[in-house]
């Protein structure tokens, strides 16, 4: 084939092709934002607008007392004059959060990898994982705190627990999930197995992985707050769920709830980030991340 | 055309593949490959045609070295063999399938196997950018799987596979998911590709047409038992083009090859 054979690069190419090239349309964008992605921002919105006007009138024409249920406009209001505390005690609890998630994130991948390589280990270790899984960190919690002694180091042991599972199975399965015939090609090139495990079967669990990672990333928090409510009547922990159990002792219902506030706030922004970082890992090749057209 | 014993192999070259009493028998029980003698000559243009399960893709993954014969052996008389006695193959595979890395473009998925082989990033990237081009994808080098239509991927998927210069092309039924028009035109491109680099061709596929207009030799197999029918030359001279595709010649060569093929499924 010479040169002067080849199709210039703006002539279609099988005669079947021509429709298939990429188009990338340019949209009109508020904001930053494309026209056609305001209506699914706004419509939550507008709900959770509504959702809290209803709450507020239900409090107000009731005259439902505070330390019962303290209306929207009342949290926001503690929110604002207890931020120094509740902002202390949030910080915390996040970095017992994101420490655990760091550690499950290390841990899940680096066995998945070790488990891939090893049928064997994979079958003796892995019902131990299932078993850490089922077992409610609720009920091991205080053994975790008695025998580890650490405060810091048992919540962030207890939240690990709740987070590393879905990490670790999602990505075994997408470990596992790598083209069986693109396997044979790397075998066929004489691939070891670090070349496979980098170039195809770790690229392969990466929409797996970030799947598990979202759930975990909101799992960890859970597990945080959890671990912190079991160690706050005893320990001298400070995050956000003894903040929690203080207000309900005093009856300090507003800060409670602002408190709670708070802990979801974490978990949206979490799942929202680990949804974001996901996009932008996939967006050029996954289904599950790329705009279609039709 | 004419039929010629199977373990007849052309001039004295020892060949480039020689497959000597293959058979292949699943864990299952299957016997999908039986008692296959065939020798691959440096440079020729072989089909593989048969009806579906009569083992051409088994017969293919073992030339390849992807499964070892249960009895025989396939020998490269010719290939530098390493320290085990294992013959380095040298090949280039293409499956039915595209087959390419979703998350890699055009120009990853061809840079691999240079990538696996420690070519510097530099000169892969520059002989993956010139095996785009000669398959007919130039300026789609950054264009990712799910932006390119069937026929492009295809063409990735040959380009992969030539990027090494392999001595052979092993292509397992690669445009039988294409339609017609799409098939003919890489039906041309792959010749064009074999005259300008002169590997030797290995085709599996169904079609009659398709084996006659590519191939110097078609090598017909029986269906179920997994032997081989007949071992047919075909004549006619490159480059062939539609002219070929409308010549009486190859509607002649078409009706041998065809009624060879039903003998083979009556079988
Ligand atoms: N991994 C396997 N385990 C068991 N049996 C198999 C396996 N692979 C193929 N077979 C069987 O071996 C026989 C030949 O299969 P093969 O895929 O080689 O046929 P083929 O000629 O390529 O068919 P097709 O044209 O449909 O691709 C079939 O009966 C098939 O069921
Ligand atoms: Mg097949």
């Amino acid at each position: 084939m010479t040169d002067s054979t080849l199709p210039a690069s703006n002539v279609p190419h099988d005669g079947t092709d021509a429709e298939a090239r990429p188009v990338f349309a340019t949209e009109r964008k508020i904001l930053g934002i494309g026209v056609s992605a305001w209506p699914g921002i706004l419509a939550p919105i507008a709900t959770g607008i509504i959702a809290l006007a209803a709450w507020e009138m239900i409090v107000r024409i009731n005259n439902v007392p505070t330390y019962i249920l303290p209306g929207p406009l009342l949290i926001a209001q503690t929110l604002v004059t207890d931020w120094g505390t509740l902002s202390g005690a949030l910080w915390i609890t996040l970095r017992i959060t994101f420490a655990a998630l760091i550690a499950a994130v290390t841990i899940g991948v680096a066995l998945a990898v070790v488990f891939t390589q090893s049928k064997w280990l994979e079958k003796s270790l892995f019902p131990y994982a299932v078993v850490l899984q089922v077992t409610p960190v609720v009920s091991i919690a205080p053994l975790i705190i008695i025998w580890v002694g650490d405060i810091n180091l048992s919540l962030l042991i207890c939240a690990w627990i709740v987070a590393f599972f879905p990490i670790l199975s999602n990505t075994i399965l997408g470990l596992n999930s790598a083209d069986h015939n693109l396997v044979n090609l790397f075998q066929l090139y004489g691939a070891t197995r670090w070349q496979t495990m980098r170039y195809l079967k770790l690229p392969a669990a990466l929409p797996y992985f970030l799947g598990g990672l979202k759930i975990s990333g909101g799992l960890a928090l859970i597990g945080a707050v959890v671990a912190e409510f079991v160690a706050g009547s005893g320990g001298n922990a400070s995050g956000l769920a003894y903040r929690i159990l203080e207000a309900s002792y005093q009856l300090k219902i507003p800060r409670m709830f602002a408190a709670l506030v708070m802990i979801s706030a974490s978990g949206i922004a979490i799942f929202l980030v680990t949804s974001y970082v996901a996009h932008l890992l996939l967006r050029r090749w996954h289904e599950s991340a790329v705009k279609r057209e039709n | 055309m004419t039929a010629s014993p199977v373990s007849l192999s052309q001039g004295r070259q020892p060949p480039l593949v020689a497959v000597r009493r293959v058979s292949k028998q699943f864990a299952n029980g299957t016997l999908a490959v039986r008692d296959v003698d065939l020798d691959l000559a440096a440079g020729e243009f072989v089909s593989l045609l048969g009806p579906s399960g009569c083992g051409k893709s088994t017969l293919l993954r073992m030339v390849a070295g992807l499964g070892e014969p249960s009895a025989g052996s396939i020998d490269w008389p010719t290939a530098p063999h390493d320290a085990s006695g294992r013959p380095s193959r040298d090949l280039g595979f293409v499956f039915q399938d595209p087959t390419l890395m979703p998350w890699a473009t055009a120009l990853g998925n061809v840079t691999m196997p240079l990538v696996l082989k420690h070519v510097n990033k530099g000169e892969a990237n520059a002989r993956a950018a010139e095996m785009l081009a000669l398959v007919g994808l130039r300026g789609f080098e950054k264009a990712y799987p799910r932006e390119l239509s069937g026929g492009m991927k295809m063409r990735v998927s040959i380009a992969r596979a030539l990027v090494t210069h392999p001595r052979i092309l092993l292509m397992d039924e690669p445009f039988a998911a294409l339609d017609e028009i799409t098939r003919h035109k890489l039906n041309d491109d792959l010749l064009r590709l074999w005259e300008d680099q002169k590997f030797t061709a290995v085709f599996v596929t169904h079609s009659v047409f398709e084996s006659v207009y590519l191939s110097q030799r078609i090598v017909v197999m029986a269906a179920r038992s997994g032997r081989v029918m007949a071992d047919l030359t075909v004549d006619a001279p490159y480059p062939r083009d539609d002219l070929f595709r409308t010549s009486a010649e190859y509607a002649h060569l078409c009706r041998v090859a065809s009624e060879t093929l039903k003998k083979a499924i009556a079988q």
